[in-house]
Order: C-alpha cells, then structure tokens, then sequence
C-alpha cells in the first residue's frame, strides 16, 4: 500500500516536470534558433534538416551589424533614450504620487480619473493626434520627440504603482521630520525617495524595457537613419538585406542580451510590479 | 496595511500650493500628450484633414464613419482582429494556468521555469515578429521541416501567403509571447488560495479535477477576469506583429484594424479615415470591457486600481 502511493507519487512528480520541460522548450527552442542562426553565413541559412550548432560558424554578420551598418550608433540611441526616459519618467511619477498619497487638494478626483483614463485608453488610437502634436513641437526626428512621448505614455501606471508604496509609508515618520523642520522637498527628497527603493527599481524596469522594445512611436517619427532606434533598425535590416536572416539576427540578439540580463537581475521587483497591478483593490 | 494610521497631512494644516508644485510638471506633460489627444483623436475623424501645408481641412461630420460602413478592408479587418482575440485570449488563459498550476508548489527549479516562460513576454514584438517569420517561411522553414519529419505534412505549407493561415501565424505568435504574463499572474494569485480549502476539499475525498473546479477555480475567480479583460483589450489592439509578418498583405487580407488605420494614416495620409478607424475600435474596445466588467461584476476594481 505505502510502496503504491509513493509510487505514485513519483509518477505524477515525473509528470509535472515532462510537462514543464515540454512547455519550456517550446518557449526557448525559437531564442536557440535565433541564436544560432547569427552565426551562420548566408549560404548556410536554410540548410535542411536546421542545425542548432552551425556547421560552419561565422561572427561576420555581428562584425557586418556593427560596423557597415552602424548597429553601435543605434544601439547608442536607444540606451539614451531608454536611459533617460526612464529616469525622468521615474522622478515626475514620483512627485506626482507623492502629491496624490500625502495631500488633500482641489481637483485631486478629477486628476485621478484622467489618469485612469490614460491607464486604459489604447496607445495607438492616439497616434495620429500625437503626430500631428509632435509635428507642430517639432518633435519629427528627434531624439528627444521619442523621450517626451515615452515618458507621457508611463507616467499614469508608474503614478498609480508608487501611490501605493508611497501610502504604506508611516506618516509618523514625515511627522518626526516636520519636527525638525523640514518642508515638503526635504521630506520627499531625503525620506520618501530612499524609503522606495524598491518600488523606485521596479517602475525602472518597466519603463526601461517598455522603452527599449518600442516600435510603433519609433516608425512613425523617425525617418532620419541617424536617428534609428534597435527595433526601427532591426525592422529595416529585415527590409534592406531581403534574406540577410543572419546579419537580422545577430542584431536582434544584440537586442535581446540586454533585456535578458535585466530581466534576470531583476526578476523579484519584475513579479512584484506585476501582480501589484493585478492583484490589489 | 497599516490601517490605523493617517496617511496624509491632516486637512487643518495648510498644505496650499506645494501639490501642485510636485504634480506640475508629470500633469502638465500628461496633459498635453495624452489628454489633449484623445480630443483631438475624436475631432480629427469629423473631417477631411488636410496634412500638406496649404491644403484645406474641411468639416465632413460623420461621413467617415459611414465610410467605414461601407468599406469592405474595415470589415475584413474587423473579422481578422476578432479571430486573432477568439484564438489567442482561450489559449492563454488555459496554458497560462495551466503552467501555473504545475509551478505552484515549491519544487526544485521553479524560479528557472518561471523565467524561462516569461522570457518571450519581455523581448521586443519586432524581434519575435521577424523570428516567427524565419520559422514558418515556407521553403525550408523550420516549422514546415518539423511538420514534415513528423509526417504531418507532405508539402511545404505557405503560411504567410493566404489570409487564414497567416492569421494563424500571427496568433501562434500571439499565444507563445503571452503565455508567461498570464501564468504569472495566475502563479500570485493560486499562491494566495490557502492552503487549508484544498487539504480540506482532499480530506473529503475530492480528486484533484473536483478540488480544481470547486476549490481553486472560484478562488481565483477575479484574477480570471482581470487576466480574460485585459488579454481582449490586448488581442483587438494586435499590430506590431501582422503589421511585420504580413504588412496587411496580401492584398489586404491578412489587415488587422490597426494596421489598416496605420497604412491609411501614414501611407495614404488620410488622417480622417485613420481616426475614424482608431476611435471606431477604441469604442469597441471599451464596450466589450465594459460587458466584461458587467459579467463578472467585482472585476472592475481589478482593471481599475
């Protein structure tokens, strides 16, 4: 009878984890064939059966993306953009949190439902009106076109995300420091700001990858090839090169390495952010 | 939560201007780049906009949306984005839980699952767009030779080349990429089911189907509709990826609404007709969340906090 249960048991363990690895294969054969493919040379490229270790290895479709094709410049546009979208987007997200979770003021409600508003109206039903608005700021092919709109698009979620944290905080502590007088800055700046670290990591990541794997902003304003970001650039390779499937995946593995990594560094705060938004309320 | 203490300034002391001062400049930027276009989005579908510096803009009420009535693409698209959410949105929903079920206890190796499956969800739609291409072109395309090793095929399938197999495709794409946000939601909230309702539902001799379908599955009920309403609202708003796999081609068959308000936005520059388009599907979105919301009453604060 026990031996039977155990058995089992161990059987159903066995189960569990075919499945899992079934599924996780799934997920990861496409990344290992995206990989593999990098390294192939053109002539190589759709070799029956596929090879996932290339029989004839080759780094020049890396050498190619980064240097006739100026991969390094574009790289060097989307970690600016990236970078400094997510920091300001952070900063006036925080303030604007700030405001909402410490202070009573006219017309907080209606500012709080035009934020949701923003939360749930769909980005691209908005991009005409916002190309026509960019146009006239001159905001057409510019860096800094991509780093307003992307910091307008993340501010509602990021706001609503660090509102929460920033209420856990004990008003105890904000009241010790009036105390001392200090004013609503000091208080924001050297006891909110360190307090929220963690919260402050997670509507990083967000926004830096939300940034990072952007398009559709990125197509529509950029013309100038100066001004390609990775995913603008990565399409193009695709148009460009009409079967250069090798020199397209090295850049798009350029791409993804950054965002693996992040991912990995940073899977706690990732989970976190995510099921805060799910399952609060 | 720390229930028992007073969160803000109490309302005596004079908190005057310094809000505004910390909501300024977020508002404003807000303000002007999301706000003032939806506005805008709505005014410019009554007109026949004029996008060349000296062409006139002229008042055409709502003629563009009985354009729309009467244009046979709309309603193409219209069917493919709908295929694409009564395809994809089931799929992820039972192998997101699906997963989440498996990883739920503490077994050895769950945290390299849970990346592994999540992996997709957070690399670009451009990269996995052109991927997917690659793995299903027709000659000597990865999916087409496993197919055929297995014998399930005997000739090179053209996936992308007709409008049905190409939506299927592009909803393949669909399923794979979004599996792993809905199993991680599901993993928070199965790990907030306690524990004690599923020994007790055991103790009574409940199998684990029974415990699922009386136990863990009315649980989670709210998490269930969070995750069906926003994979919706997410599926009808497909665009990057048939945008790129297919371009709408060909000949228009493979058009989701989206890609055919882009292609008529910034290729025709008929901006009227892309608002029409984008502030038509907005209009669906909204009332197919809102009966969504109706039916399984609760969900809203879910959506909306």
């Amino acid at each position: 009878m026990i031996t039977g249960s155990k058995g089992k048991k161990i059987t159903l363990r066995t189960l569990r984890y075919l499945t899992l690895i079934a599924g996780a294969a799934i997920m990861i054969t496409p990344f290992l064939y995206l990989f593999a493919t990098s390294f192939k040379p053109q002539l190589y490229l759709f070799e029956i059966p596929p090879q996932f270790i290339p029989k004839h290895p080759t780094l020049s479709n890396y050498t190619d993306a980064w240097t006739s094709n100026s991969f390094g410049h574009y790289f060097a546009n989307s970690v600016f953009v990236s970078v400094v979208s997510t920091g300001v987007s952070a900063l006036l997200s925080a303030m604007m949190a700030y405001a909402f979770a410490r202070f009573n003021f006219r017309g907080q409600n209606i500012m709080f439902w035009m934020l949701l508003v923003g939360l749930m109206v769909p980005g691209m039903m908005l991009l005409i009106p916002q190309y026509l608005l960019a146009n006239q700021l001159h905001l057409i092919d510019s860096l800094i076109g991509l780093i307003v709109f992307y910091v307008a698009t993340n501010l509602a979620f990021n706001t609503f995300l660090l509102r929460g944290f920033f209420e856990e905080i004990p008003w105890e502590l904000e009241e010790a420091m009036i105390m001392d007088g200090a004013g609503p800055f000091r208080r924001f700046f050297r006891l909110i700001l360190p307090l929220s670290r963690p919260a402050l990591a997670t509507v990083s990541i967000f926004t830096f990858l939300a940034c990072w794997d952007e398009y559709v902003w990125a197509l529509t304003i950029i013309n100038d090839p100066s001004k390609r970001t990775l995913p603008i650039a990565i399409s193009i390779f695709q148009g460009q090169h009409l079967t250069n499937w090798g020199l397209v995946f090295a850049a798009s593995t350029i791409t993804i390495i950054p965002v693996i990594l992040v991912f990995a560094i940073f899977q706690r705060q990732f989970v976190r952010g995510l099921t805060a938004d799910a399952l609060k309320g | 939560m720390l229930a028992n203490v007073p969160h803000r300034q109490p309302k005596s002391s004079k908190a005057g201007f310094v809000p505004y001062i910390f909501l300024a400049p977020g508002f404003l930027l807000f303000v002007v780049m999301i706000i003032y276009p939806i506005l805008r989005a709505l005014q410019i579908s009554f007109y026949n906009w004029g996008v060349f510096p000296g062409s006139t803009t002229t008042f055409l009420g709502l003629h563009q949306y009985v354009r729309e009535f009467h244009d046979p693409v709309f309603w193409r698209a219209l069917e493919n984005s709908t295929f694409y959410t009564i395809f994809t949105v089931p799929f992820q929903i039972i192998f997101g839980l699906m997963v989440a079920l498996l990883l739920v206890r503490k077994i050895p190796g769950r945290g390299l699952f849970r990346a592994l499956f999540y992996i997709p969800v957070v690399t670009s739609w451009v990269v996995v767009s052109l991927l997917f291409k690659f793995l299903f072109s027709t000659d000597s395309g990865f999916v087409n030779w496993i197919l055929h090793t297995l014998h399930l095929s005997s000739h090179n399938i053209g996936w992308l080349d007709t409008r049905w197999p190409s939506m299927i495709t592009i909803g393949i794409l669909g399923i794979w990429k979004g599996v792993g946000w809905s199993m991680l939601i599901f993993l928070a909230a199965l790990m907030g089911v306690p524990e004690t309702l599923t020994e007790a539902a055991a103790i009574d001799g409940a199998g684990p189907w029974r415990t699922f379908i009386s136990v863990t599955l009315p649980s989670i009920r709210l998490t269930l509709s969070f995750v069906t309403i926003m994979l919706v609202i997410g599926s009808l708003n497909v665009f990057t990826s048939a945008y790129i796999m297919t371009g709408g081609g060909p000949q228009q068959q493979t058009e989701v609404v989206l890609s055919y308000m882009y292609h008529q936005a910034f290729n025709f520059l008929d901006f009227g007709y892309g608002s029409a388009l984008a502030f038509t599907l907005a209009m669906i979105v909204f009332a197919i969340s809102f009966v969504q919301m109706r039916l399984f009453r609760g969900g809203v604060s879910r959506v909306v906090r």
